[in-house]
């Protein structure tokens, strides 16, 4: 977390620079649903775009760029129940039973 | 008795008190959202066919817009507290304020057209999960929106009492609503694209 003026000021020039990135990136995900890709292809094309504007409204907005160990260990485990509770309907779909 | 490390950083964690408990709150917040998450690609697994172009992708991108324009004035509204500049800080903030409000009307605009169609959280599958993802996450923009106009109206006084405390306040609350928009960041493709 930046304290000094001139750091908060370079901030700023990085807060527009995403802003314009993340306007971008959304414009290429309405464009790329409307070119009416196959299904699996089309998740995947805005789900990764969905995880860049993520990474960087995370990285450069929450300061996530530059953060404390801890926080990092709290997001860390965070993330793998996340991923856990993500993972918990492919059990399900495997787990289902067949007709 | 004064409540300690509410500016200063603890030794042992390098955060005030009021940071880690910010984000100790996010980290359960995900998991709220996640659950919901997990609960929508169960349900669009086990379906049969699933609709597509129920909802309307103008007002989606928009409001998409609005949040991310949101998010960067809660940013500044910090910044400039950084930069000692208050008159700025007021701008950046009241913004904020009135973009979610904004968000929140096209919001009413889409629900309204929904349910005078008879498409309420009953009518499917889609608009369950549809009402259930996007009702919490307004009631989320909400809260944002009490916090932002405690901070513009009588909580403000703390700035001349104590200008950093006040600062770690509106940091707490830029985290909180930078957590609202990465939730609608992926709420919008997976709602209203695919």
């Amino acid at each position: 977390m930046h304290s000094d003026p001139a750091e908060v000021k370079k901030s700023v020039r990085s807060y527009i620079t995403v802003f314009v990135m993340l306007m971008v990136f959304t414009v290429i995900t309405v464009a790329a649903a409307s070119a009416h890709l196959a299904v699996p292809l089309a998740i995947t094309i805005a789900l990764i775009i969905a995880t860049m504007k993520g990474s960087m409204v995370a990285g450069v907005f929450m300061h996530l760029s530059h953060e404390k160990q801890l926080i990092y260990g709290a997001l860390l485990l965070t993330a793998a129940f996340f991923f856990m509770l993500l993972f918990l309907p492919v059990l399900a779909y495997m787990d289902r039973v067949k007709y | 008795m004064e409540i300690p490390y509410i500016v200063e950083a603890r030794p042992d964690t390098g955060l005030h008190n009021g940071k880690l408990g910010i984000w100790l709150f996010l980290a359960s917040e995900v998991m709220l959202f996640g659950a919901l998450f997990s609960t929508y690609i169960l349900l669009r697994v086990g379906a049969s066919e699933w609709p597509h172009g129920e909802l309307s992708v103008p007002l989606g991108t928009v409001n998409t817009i609005i949040l991310i324009a949101s998010s960067v004035t809660m940013v500044m509204a910090w910044a400039s507290l950084k930069l000692n500049d208050w008159g700025k800080h007021r701008l950046y903030l009241g913004l904020t304020f009135l973009l979610a409000l904004v968000f929140l009307i096209n919001k009413y605009f889409e629900y309204s057209e929904h349910f005078g169609k008879g498409e309420g959280p009953w009518h499917s599958t889609f608009f369950a999960i549809y009402f259930t993802l996007t009702g919490l996450h307004g009631l989320h923009i909400v809260g944002g929106m009490v916090v932002m106009a405690y901070f513009l109206g009588p909580g403000a006084k703390l700035w001349k009492k104590n200008p950093d405390q006040f600062s770690n306040r509106i940091e707490a609350t830029g985290l909180y609503w930078h957590f609202v928009d990465l939730v609608w960041i992926f709420l919008f493709p997976v709602l209203y694209l695919l």
